[in-house]
């Protein structure tokens, strides 16, 4: 007997900001779709977890959809071409990496064709496959989590599916200002992501699934509902969330819609929860419906920077240079590039990074408003009334500034998810959540070294310990030589005496 | 194309602390008019010489840390501590006594532990109190306010002047003559003297819940402090707790002993309660942190002015008040740690 499907009971989140929203730009075109770019650049790492191992040689010719790299280890995702062609490089390129450095990319160069390798177009009959069967196919399709976190999908399939599950949420809530590449993919593919969720509620044998969309979204609400009614799926159920930073998070989601807290340092697993974007649930339909694994995705360009924003679906390994300029290039005011919203994106220096999975938005803004020089912290807690975890960013600041590693522990700072909303409200202007990512960082730096030491202390006590081994056996040597010599006579005694007496003179 | 790098998030600040004082500043204003409409100028004199000497203090001492002067005196937290300072001095006050109240406020109170952000002292009541206790003469001398009605000799802005400038009034005229008891002075003489509170309310210094003129500053503080609280500079966990911890237990003695007990409405609306519910005690550098702290704080306060009142030497206690709670606040904090998010509710941290 199925069990009775879970109510979902809107929880309260603490904080958040309600932002100028900043999405209507993007929204006003139906997506487009840029031409096949003449090279596409794809990183072997663009996933959570091990980088992919690439499979190809250089010179080698490629279709779309055909596997270049293969993942590796417990955590990690494939990469397949994004479109046919020939392997010229793989070699490292600027990325907008978590750090910015360079990173190993395979770099096609494409015939223009466009050909797609055999399996395209055989769907996979995924409702007579088991569970575990949909998860392992899953994984080929090279798919991750399209809302940023990039965590390779298949796996956290099956780390929930090991788990006890209640709630299946697809999160369209899209908090950030400027991105509205989910909303796009809401309005105009709503049935795929019906179908996904079809999809991911057969692998993991739930019986809901809750799609979540901000109020802000009007237009995605009412296509989903449309497909829904398609579908006639009493499974799914179809829940508005208020327009309020930081909701999509994915913590912050699962207590808006169960009333339920993720545990400290834990997952939404641990509180019977998974939450998948929206994106990706269309993107395992393409995988596993069309056969396309995940070469493309719908992408934000937007910002003051850019002459005419827009959503395109764009390849994988397409240049943001020739993406802006699909979007009509920069505006003169264009300043800074960010990959990603204006209050989590990367600011990068370069526009030759390739669009990866991850990039949900680019954002070209003009002259950031400097804030001036940093001010004391006055302690008005406005910071601790919007943080959506419930943290005192002014006291974990002044621990922060002190360095002290229990009370920022104490207070916290592990669970911050530097969503940026304290930066935002602090009357003095301080950067708080780059001073917690630091604080962070050299936490993480104090962990290693206490690793270390703690190894190098088992190190040095072994040796201590071998030393007295040493000694001990030694000892028993003197003593059974002794024990042999006086079974041999005084005359032997005085013998060993005397050599003993001559290497103490020694 | 190349591009200039920046950290996350990259939307501008919404509020700046310059902002946020003056604000403070601005809502005092209403307050102010009426003080001198009542008092006459003695507060705009001294709100003159505590802002020469606050400013002066603080960008000596920032040029003595080594600082750019500048930043300390552009955030306008200097003059809010002289305008607070001005309130709490007489309006009769010669200018050495509340330079020295303003300079001990900037030099002692706030740069000696580190500046603004560091003080654990509100900067303006330890300047108070360090007057208080080395002038308290000249403290008590408060001048009556304008009420038509009685003999009453009131002093020019020339006199006033001449006052703040040299200490000494005009010739033929005595302190006795200038000044009255305050409200809560009366109240306390009146009630050491086995009068009732109802007979001493009867006394011409006397209005419809404090004394004249002082409630309606009282009325005019409290619309200040509720447009800060619209402004979102002070929230309402403070001024809340203030009233509650000042007029419950005022309350429920009242009740008790409405014989020997001023009513409520007279503790709030006379001496420093109301400035001190939206402006001294809000002053978020030395108050507790989390808004249940805050409250507490704020009540502590409150109590402390009750009790202080009622069984202290002290006639207002407002200053000791503060401070006080202001030493209390690391316990505070302790105790009323908002639950983050994720951990367990009654965990208690190390």
């Amino acid at each position: 007997m199925p069990s009775p499907a879970p109510t979902y009971d809107l929880g309260r989140l603490h904080g958040g900001l309600r932002l100028a929203a900043h999405k209507s730009a993007s929204t006003g075109l139906p997506v487009q779709s840029p031409p096949l770019p003449a090279q596409l650049i794809l990183p072997i790492d663009q996933h959570v977890g091990e980088p992919a191992r690439p499979l190809v040689g250089i010179g080698e010719h490629v279709l779309r959809g055909q596997l270049l790299a293969e993942s590796t280890g417990t955590l990690g995702a494939p990469v397949h071409a994004s479109s046919s062609g020939k392997v010229v490089a793989i070699e490292p390129w600027p990325v907008a990496g978590r750090r910015g450095d360079p990173a190993p990319c395979i770099v096609i160069e494409c015939d223009g064709d466009d050909r797609a390798v055999e399996s395209r177009g055989n769907p996979v009959p995924y409702a007579e496959l088991p569970g575990d069967e949909v998860l392992r196919r899953i994984l080929q399709g090279g798919i991750v989590g399209l809302g940023g976190a990039v965590y390779p999908t298949a796996q956290k399939l099956m780390q929930a599916a090991a788990g006890e599950l209640e709630y299946l949420i697809l999160n369209g809530a899209e908090c950030e200002p400027y991105i509205s590449c989910d909303d796009m993919l809401m309005r105009e593919r709503a049935g795929d992501i019906v179908s996904g969720a079809q999809i991911l509620l057969h692998a993991l044998g739930l019986d809901s699934a809750c799609i979540v969309v901000e109020s802000d979204k009007p237009d995605a609400i009412k296509q989903l509902a449309a497909a829904m009614t398609d579908a006639a799926d009493e499974r799914l159920v179809l829940k508005q969330v208020p327009t309020i930073y930081p909701s999509g998070g994915e913590d912050q989601l699962v207590q808006l819609v169960t009333d339920r807290e993720v545990p400290s340092g834990g997952l939404p697993t641990d509180v019977g929860c998974l939450v998948q974007n929206v994106g990706t649930a269309a993107a395992i339909h393409d995988w596993l419906r069309d056969g396309e694994p995940l070469v493309s995705r719908i992408t934000t360009i937007s910002g003051d920077g850019i002459a005419q924003p827009m959503n395109v679906r764009a390849r994988i390994g397409t240049t943001v240079a020739e993406l802006v300029q699909f979007a009509g290039g920069y505006t003169d005011s264009a300043r800074h590039l960010v990959i990603g919203g204006p209050m989590t994106g990367k600011s990068v220096s370069t526009d030759r990074v390739p669009l990866v999975k991850a990039t949900n938005c680019i954002l070209v803004l003009s002259e950031v408003p400097q804030p001036g020089p940093e001010l004391p912290c006055i302690r008005c807690g406005e910071c601790a009334a919007v943080c959506p975890v419930q943290l005192q960013p002014q006291q974990l600041f002044w621990y922060a500034c002190a360095d002290d590693e229990r009370q920022l522990r104490s207070h916290g700072l592990t669970d911050c998810i530097e969503c940026g909303c304290c930066d935002l409200v602090c009357p003095s202007h301080i950067p708080l959540t780059y001073d917690f990512r630091m604080a962070k960082a050299r936490i993480r730096e104090l962990e290693d070294e206490k690793a270390r030491a703690e190894r190098a202390r088992r190190r040095f006590e072994a040796r201590n310990e071998r030393l007295q081994r040493e000694q001990r056996e030694r000892e028993t040597e003197l003593a059974r030589q002794k024990e042999t010599a006086r079974k041999a006579g005084p005359d032997a005694i005085a013998e060993i005496m005397k050599r003993k007496q001559q290497d103490d003179g020694d | 194309m190349e591009f200039e790098r920046l950290e996350a998030p990259y939307l501008a600040p919404t509020a700046n602390v310059a902002g946020i004082m003056q604000q403070v500043l601005l809502a005092l204003v209403p307050a102010a008019i009426a003080h001198v409409w009542f008092f006459g100028p003695g507060l705009v004199f001294n709100l003159v010489v505590a802002a020469t000497a606050c400013v002066g203090g603080e960008a000596l001492m920032m040029r003595l840390r080594g600082r750019p002067a500048v930043s300390a005196l552009s955030d306008y937290s200097a003059l809010v501590t002289a305008a607070l300072l001005a309130f709490a001095l007489p309006s009769l006050t010669p200018w050495w006594i509340t330079a020295t109240a303003a300079l001990f406020a900037i030099i002692v109170a706030k740069h000696l532990y580190g500046g603004l952000g560091f003080n654990i002292f509100n900067p303006a009541m330890a300047g108070y109190v360090a007057v208080l206790v080395a002038f308290p003469m000249q403290l008590n001398l408060w001048v009556a306010p304008r009420m038509g009605d009685i003999d009453y000799q009131f002093l020019t802005v020339l006199q006033t002047l001449k006052y703040t400038l040299t200490g000494s009034l005009p010739d033929m005229l005595t302190y006795d003559q200038v000044s009255r008891a305050t409200p809560l002075d009366a109240m306390k003489t009146g009630l050491n003297d086995m009068r009732t509170p109802a007979e001493i309310r009867s006394l011409p210094v006397m209005g419809d819940f404090g004394g004249v003129g002082w409630e309606w500053i009282g009325n005019l503080i409290a619309i200040g402090g509720f447009w800060l609280m619209i402004r979102k500079v002070i929230r309402w966990h403070i001024p809340l707790g203030v009233g509650a911890g000042l007029l419950i237990p005022a309350g429920l003695m009242w009740l008790l002993s409405p014989g020997t007990e001023p009513s409520p409405g007279f503790h709030m609306f006379s001496g420093a309660a109301m400035l001190c519910a939206f402006f001294i005690a809000t002053d978020p550098v030395s108050a507790a942190a989390s808004p249940k702290g805050r409250f507490v704080y704020g009540a502590g306060i409150g109590f402390l002015i009750y009790a202080i009142r009622t069984w202290g030497a002290d006639v207002d206690g407002v200053a000791y008040a503060v401070l006080i709670m202001n030493m209390a606040v690391p316990a505070i904090d302790r105790i009323t740690r908002p639950r983050i998010v994720g951990h367990a509710r009654n965990a208690r941290a190390p």
